[in-house]
This record gives structure tokens, C-alpha cells and sequence, in this order.
């Protein structure tokens, strides 16, 4: 059979074209490579080369025709052992062919471009309707009751973490710690406190000032099956490496159809300091809860972060671990015991209550259950949720809460747009919009970049009475 | 601390090779042009979406340099990426129903064109955005120190990514933490559309870690062998723990940047003199006549056999279903 020359595109959108000029003439011998004709579209013209070797048996448009369909046969190109006499059969089909060939008969022909658009398409819309209740429900099914601990100590948040590190580092060879000043100085924040003295410079790694290179370097090795904990200063700085945690860290093992995982951690502090102005202070959350393929941990008390810092470690997915500078130094009772850890997924109810719920992660845990307080003694029992982690986010547990107090107050550091607090909302609309009394509140950041004067960052910041008057609001009180 | 040797003008190889070697290069050469040049018919059709970059015009790099490795090495690449994978060894079927979007393909049709992977022949990408393979290249090679494995990673990047910050904190904590990663600069001489004339400060890439003490050459990338010798000294110096290596390899690209790119912005010409004079399935077809050691009639069968692996390559391709819908929802996570 002779070789089908086609109509080629230029791009998926193209769907015809000019014939400009044809390069060969009937009889003419051509090798893979040899250019043949030229094309034109709007935008540009392209080069059509020879895919096949052998003698151009016919041309079946001619030069300067327009609106030439993309995959018509323009050419018929004659294997070695073929003379003319193999051109009888298709000369006759080709004419037709090359009239009946609009656009949409040339994307019937091509079923990656057309249906690969529209099957998808379809079928997503398809599965997320019918898969958006059992979803959220098969993480309401996740919860379960936290073990309970005996022995307890006290530990600062900072300590906490650094046990965490320690632990893991001693029970899987395969983790080490990497980040600026980690190592000889022992942490910008002193969290990794005497690791490099238990584990040596080969397990605790003093990197240069360099964000964007070492996140890469840290992920390419999650990428062979080292574990990574990866200390960013603050995350302020991780904003360098931000295309490698999402580009690379998140999205590799979709891209690889599950080949390569990257079971990495990325943690530093997050949001607010003090008095360190609007670069140094933001809140990440909601960037990196965007993002399917990450999980966001968000830990408030030195429990939280020893139990889910130990389970992100374990974990076989990039982590996003959001601390707190400002709680590093906070004391905490920590359970008292070798297998301590925490679920990652599970929010915990920090302070029962019956009006209304309140809902914060990280610092503005303690800055709620300050709220609280305030609003016990005026007679409203606040319930609050920690968090703990923000994506996958426990929709079952504050759903559960709203179903029985009717009203929803949500609490974070950062700016209200897009933030933590708007998709919460969505959710308790989602899921509970026939129990919910009030329109949901939220108290967030305001919308300004963070100002370094002390008064005015203050007024900035959400604090605890902000929270009081949100939940006195969707109380109507 | 190696310091960076003086010039080695496009370095050419002495001819060493066996013939079972030549004729090895010529057929894997072949294989991706062949491949390749199936991909932008393929394309052309319409069954291949999205962004498509031919490696036509560069394959002996990536043959030379994978002729210096061992199986065990590791590499990565940008995402101008079918030719590495071909030449790693991956199969034409699997890479060619990825281009597809077909369950067939080495990511089920997830990735595409320019995210492809497979951890069974140490091939890690297949990377989207410029110069971003050249930090986790040298993760990889970090490992290998980490594990004390003595293998190398062999990490690819264009002359546009040169230009990159990453690149040079990648060439920093390299040098600083002596990891065996060989940075292969395929200078196919556009950035996209924009020449190293009009891109870079200096056009000698391979002193682009002078500043770290990485050492770097520049080779002719169009000569399979010179590539195969560079390559050799470069995984010598690596495996003897003497950190990372810099290899420029002078090619050219015949195709434009991707499929729509018309490259206007060189000359028909110049483009012709690479072909004529320059080309490296040529010029080992030269040497594979000249010494006697394969006919035209032999060649010619190889040429067959190339083009009716790459047919079968196509055939799958288009045959193989689409990913079941299902998969939209699988591989983000992993179960912990």
C-alpha cells in the first residue's frame, strides 16, 4: 500500500490550513526528513517533512489550496518495491475522501484530541457528583477515638519536636535533617537541638542560604526513598522553593502513575513572629492546602507536635508542617510514651461546648480557647476544634460539632481571602446548611501586609476578642 | 578541589569503538530519530496533545553518554525527554502510548510528553519546568553518597537552563558536598528561540561552574564517540568520589522548539549544513561503511528493523485504550 502523506497540525487547535507549496514533484525520490511542503495557518508556516523513504507516487492537493483539512491526505508517497500501478486503488478513494473531510470528521479521526478533551470532561463531572457525599463521608468514617495515655510530661513545643526528629532518626536510618543552621548551630530556633551531636554531620546537614536549591535536592532524594525533613528558617523562605514543592514534590508521583513517591517533610516555623514586618510574617496555609498531592499539618500544643511531626516522618507523602515561632517556647503536658503519635487527618475537640464552634489551627488554638473563657463567663459554651491538620481536612469533625451547635466561628492567622476560613465555610454550607442558624463568621488577619509598628501590627493580627465578638454575633447576642 | 580545565575545543574522541559498539550507537541513534520522527506525524495527526519537543538532531549526546554509564546510573532530564528514554532502555511502545495519553503508557497516559518515568531503568524524568531537573538530579546523586552506592546521575539540562538561580545552587551544594552528578549542558544553541549568542554573557557553558571548581569540556555533541570519551572521564572522576562534572556538548536541533515553533529565527541554511555535515547518524554510518564492517545492505536491514519497531511502537500507541476514569482520582497520595 502507499504511504498516506496527511494533512499534518500544527497545534492541538489547529483544524485546517493552507497548502502553500509543495517542495517535491511526482516521481521525485525522498528520504525520512526531506521537507516536502510548506503549510500556513494564521500564525505561522511550518515545514511538512517526509516521515517515510520512497518516490512521491501522486500530489493530491494542489499547491495554494486553502482550507485544507488537518489529517486529508495531500499526498501519496510509493514504497520501494511499488510502482504507479499501486496508486490505482486509492487515486479513485482519495478525491472523495478529500472533500469529506471538514473539520469534524478529521476529529472523529483523531481520538486522542477529540474525545480525550470530552470523555474526561464528562466522566470527572460524572465522578465528583456522585463521589462528593461518600467522599467527605469516608473521612467521617476515619475518626476514631484518640488512645489515651497514662504518663505524661512537660515539654516546651520546641523540645517536642526536636524528640520527634530524634525518635524517628534512631528507628529508620533512611531520615535525616537538612536546612539552614540545623546542624553546628543547632537550629535558627534551637529545634534541632542536640541531633547533630547523636547523629553526625552525615544525618544532620548545615545547608547554604539556597531555598530553592536544597528543597530540589531534598525532594530528588524523597525521589529514591531517603525521608527528608526538611527545615525551612521560616516558611517565609520556602516561597523560593515553592515551585519544587508543588511542581515536583506534590505532583510527581500522579505524573509517574504512581511510580515515584516522595516522602519528604517540609517544616519551619509559619505566620506571624513579632515586629518582623510583612516579609516574615504570612500565614501558608491556605497556599499549600490548595494542592492535591500535599498534606498541611498545622500543629498547636507540643503533643500535637511531637505526635503528628512523628506520623508526617512516617508518612510516604510530601508533608507541609506549619509551626509556630511564637509557641516554640510554649509548655505543653506530652504523653509519656515510646509509640506516641497522632493520625494525621484528625482534628481534636479541644473544649466541649454547646453554642457555638469554634474552629482554629496552630497559635489561634490558644487564642479561641482564651475566647472561650470570656464567652463562659457571658453565658455562651463555646465548643473548639483544633485542627491539627488543614488538608486532608476532618470534615466530620466540625460538621458533627456544627450539627449540634448550630453556629460556626472560624479562626486564623492569615488574610481572610481564599483562606482556611472560606473553605471551612463552604464545607459546613456543603454539609451542614440546614443546621447552621447563622451565617458563618470568620475572624481572620486583616488584609494588609503585615505592619512592623507595634500598634499597628496588633491591630493586624486577630486576637482573642475578636473571636469573643464573632461568636456573640452568630449567637445574635 | 578540582579546578576547571583549560578548553578542550570540541574535543574529538580517538576512534576506539568496537564495531559491535558502532553498530549498537547507529541503531540506538536511529531508533530515536526514527521514534521521534514518527511522534511529529503522530502529532500532526492530532493523537498526540499538548507540547511535544523532538529530540531530532541531538542523539548522540544521550547515546554517547549513556554508552560511558552503567545500567545502574541514574537520569534525568528537561522535558525535550524521548530520546533519554529510549536510550536508557524504556520501551518505544510504553513511551510512545504516554505521548498518546493512552493507559499504555509509562504514567497510564497521566504524565505525557514531558513527565515520564521509570524507576526500573533508573530514569527519573521528564521534567516541565526549565532547569528544576538539575537540583533533584543532584538529590538523586545525593542518595547514592547518602547510601554509599557507587553510582552516578547523570542530569541533563539545555543551554536555556543555564540561566537558571537553581542550576548554580545546585552546582554549589554539588561541588561543597562532592556528590557524583555529571551536569550534561545539551547545547543545541536556542534557548526556545533565543540563541546562547543572545542568551548568555559567556558562550562557554562549560565554564559555568568555574566559579564552584566543578571541572567542564566541551565536547562535540554530534560525535557519538567524543560524547562516549567525555562521558568516560566524567563518570571516572565521579565514581572516584571527586564530586560533580560539567560535560557542554555542542548539538543542534533540527526540529524547532516544539511542534508549533516554525523557528524563524535561524537560517534554512544553517540549519542544512548541520544536516549535511554534521549529522550524527551520519557520520557513524561513515564509519560503520569506511571500515568495512557493515554494507549498505546490512545497514539498510537495521533501518527496517528501527522502523518497524517504531511502527509497532505507533500501533500500540493508538490502540491502546484511554486511561479508565476511574485513574483521575488515583496517585495522589499514597496510603499511609
Amino acid at each position: 500500500m502507499p504511504i498516506e502523506v496527511l494533512m499534518p497540525a500544527l497545534s492541538p487547535t489547529m483544524t485546517e490550513g493552507t497548502l502553500a507549496k509543495w517542495n517535491v514533484k511526482e516521481g521525485d525520490e525522498v528520504a525520512s526528513g526531506d521537507v516536502i511542503a510548506e503549510i500556513e495557518t494564521d500564525k505561522a508556516t511550518m515545514e511538512v517533512e517526509a516521515v517515510d523513504e520512497g518516490k512521491i507516487g501522486k500530489l493530491i492537493v494542489d499547491a495554494g489550496t486553502e482550507n485544507v483539512a488537518v489529517n486529508q491526505v495531500i499526498a501519496y508517497i510509493l514504497e520501494e518495491d511499488e510502482d504507479a500501478s499501486a496508486l490505482d486503488n486509492v487515486s479513485a478513494s482519495a478525491a472523495p475522501k478529500a472533500e469529506e473531510a471538514p473539520a469534524e470528521s478529521a476529529s472523529e479521526e483523531a481520538p486522542a484530541a477529540g474525545s480525550s478533551n470530552a470523555a474526561p470532561v464528562a466522566a470527572s463531572g460524572a465522578i465528583e457528583r456522585s463521589d462528593a457525599e461518600p467522599r467527605a463521608m469516608s473521612v467521617m468514617n476515619a475518626t476514631q477515638d484518640e488512645k489515651t495515655y497514662t504518663s505524661f510530661k512537660t515539654q516546651t513545643v520546641r523540645e517536642a519536636l526536636r524528640d520527634a526528629m530524634a525518635e524517628e532518626m534512631r528507628s529508620d536510618d533512611q531520615v535525616f535533617v537538612m536546612g539552614e543552621e540545623v546542624a553546628q548551630y543547632e537550629g535558627a530556633y534551637k529545634v534541632t537541638q542536640g541531633l547533630l551531636d547523636e547523629f553526625g554531620d552525615k544525618r544532620v546537614i548545615d545547608t547554604p542560604i539556597t531555598e530553592h536549591g536544597f528543597t530540589g535536592l531534598a525532594t530528588g532524594s524523597a525521589f529514591m526513598g531517603l525521608k527528608p525533613v526538611l527545615e525551612f528558617m521560616t516558611f517565609n523562605f520556602a516561597m523560593q522553593a515553592i515551585d519544587q514543592i508543588i511542581n515536583s514534590a506534590a505532583k510527581t508521583l500522579y505524573m509517574s502513575g504512581g511510580q515515584l513517591g516522595c516522602p519528604i517533610v517540609f517544616r519551619g516555623p509559619n505566620g506571624a513572629a513579632s515586629r518582623v514586618g510583612a516579609q516574615h510574617s504570612q500565614c501558608y496555609a491556605s497556599w499549600y492546602a490548595h494542592c492535591p498531592g500535599l498534606k498541611v499539618v498545622a500543629p498547636w500544643s507540643a503533643a500535637d507536635a511531637k505526635g503528628l511531626l512523628k506520623a508526617a516522618i512516617r508518612d510516604p507523602n510530601p508533608i507541609v508542617f506549619l509551626e509556630n515561632e511564637i509557641m516554640y517556647g510554649q509548655s505543653f503536658e506530652v504523653p509519656d510514651d515510646d509509640d506516641f503519635v497522632l493520625p494525621i487527618g484528625q482534628a481534636k475537640i479541644e473544649r466541649e461546648g454547646t453554642d457555638v464552634t469554634i474552629v482554629a489551627f496552630s497559635i489561634m488554638v490558644g487564642k479561641a480557647l482564651k475566647a472561650a473563657e470570656q464567652l463562659a463567663e457571658q453565658g455562651i459554651s463555646a465548643e473548639v476544634i483544633n485542627l491539627r491538620t488543614i488538608r486532608p481536612l476532618d470534615v466530620n469533625t466540625i460538621v458533627r460539632s456544627v450539627m449540634k451547635t448550630n453556629r460556626l466561628v472560624t479562626v486564623e492567622e492569615g488574610w481572610h481571602f481564599s483562606g482556611i476560613g472560606a473553605e471551612i465555610a463552604s464545607v459546613a454550607m456543603e454539609h451542614a446548611f440546614d443546621y447552621l442558624d447563622a451565617p458563618v463568621a470568620r475572624v481572620t488577619g486583616e488584609d494588609v501586609p503585615m505592619p512592623y509598628a507595634a500598634n499597628l501590627e496588633k491591630l493586624a493580627l486577630a486576637q482573642d476578642s475578636h473571636i469573643v465578638a464573632a461568636a456573640k454575633a452568630v449567637c445574635y447576642r | 578541589m578540582a579546578t576547571t580545565k583549560r578548553k578542550r575545543a570540541t574535543t574529538r574522541a580517538d576512534n576506539q569503538a568496537s564495531s559491535d559498539d558502532l553498530l549498537k550507537y547507529y541503531r540506538e541513534m536511529l531508533l530515536i530519530r526514527r521514534f521521534e520522527e514518527k511522534a511529529g506525524q503522530l502529532y500532526g495527526m492530532g493523537l498526540i496533545g499538548g507540547f511535544c519537543h523532538l529530540y531530532i538532531g541531538q542523539e548522540a549526546v544521550v547515546v554517547g553518554m549513556q554508552a560511558a554509564a552503567s545500567d545502574e546510573d541514574g537520569v534525568i532530564t528537561s522535558y525535550r525527554d524521548h530520546g533519554h528514554m529510549l536510550a536508557t532502555g524504556m520501551d518505544p511502545a510504553g513511551v510512545m502510548a504516554e505521548l498518546t495519553g493512552r493507559e499504555g503508557g509509562y504514567s497510564q497516559g497521566k504524565g505525557g510528553s514531558m513527565h515520564m518515568f521509570s524507576k526500573e531503568k533508573n530514569f527519573y524524568g521528564g521534567h516541565g519546568i526549565v532547569g528544576a531537573q538539575v537540583p533533584l538530579g543532584t538529590g538523586i546523586a545525593f542518595s547514592y553518597k547518602y547510601r554509599e552506592e557507587n553510582k552516578v546521575c547523570m542530569t541533563y539540562l539545555g543551554d536555556g537552563a543555564v540561566n537558571q538561580g537553581q542550576v548554580y545552587e545546585a552546582f554549589n551544594m554539588a561541588a561543597l558536598w562532592q556528590l557524583p552528578v555529571i551536569y550534561c549542558i545539551e547545547n543545541n544553541q536556542y534557548a526556545m528561540g533565543t540563541s546562547t549568542q543572545r542568551h548568555s554573557s559567556s558562550p562557554d557553558l562549560y565554564e559555568r561552574g568555574k566559579a564552584y571548581g566543578i571541572p567542564g569540556e566541551q565536547v562535540d555533541g554530534m560525535d557519538v564517540l567524543a560524547v562516549k570519551a567525555a562521558g568516560e572521564r566524567a563518570v571516572a572522576h565521579c565514581r572516584e568520589g571527586k564530586g560533580p562534572y560539567i560535560l557542554e556538548l555542542k548539538t543542534y536541533r533540527y526540529r524547532g522548539h516544539s511542534m508549533s515553533d516554525p523557528a524563524k529565527y535561524r537560517t534554512k541554511d544553517e540549519l542544512d549544513k548541520m544536516r549535511k555535515e554534521h549529522d550524527p547518524i551520519d557520520m557513524v554510518k561513515k564509519l560503520l561503511i569506511d571500515g568495512n564492517i557493515v554494507d549498505e545492505a546490512g545497514l539498510k536491514d537495521i533501518d527496517k528493523e528501527v522502523k518497524a519497531e517504531v511502527a509497532k511502537a505507533a500501533e500500540f500507541a493508538q490502540n491502546s485504550p484511554e486511561p479508565d476514569v476511574s485513574e483521575l482520582f488515583t496517585d495522589i497520595l499514597i496510603d499511609a
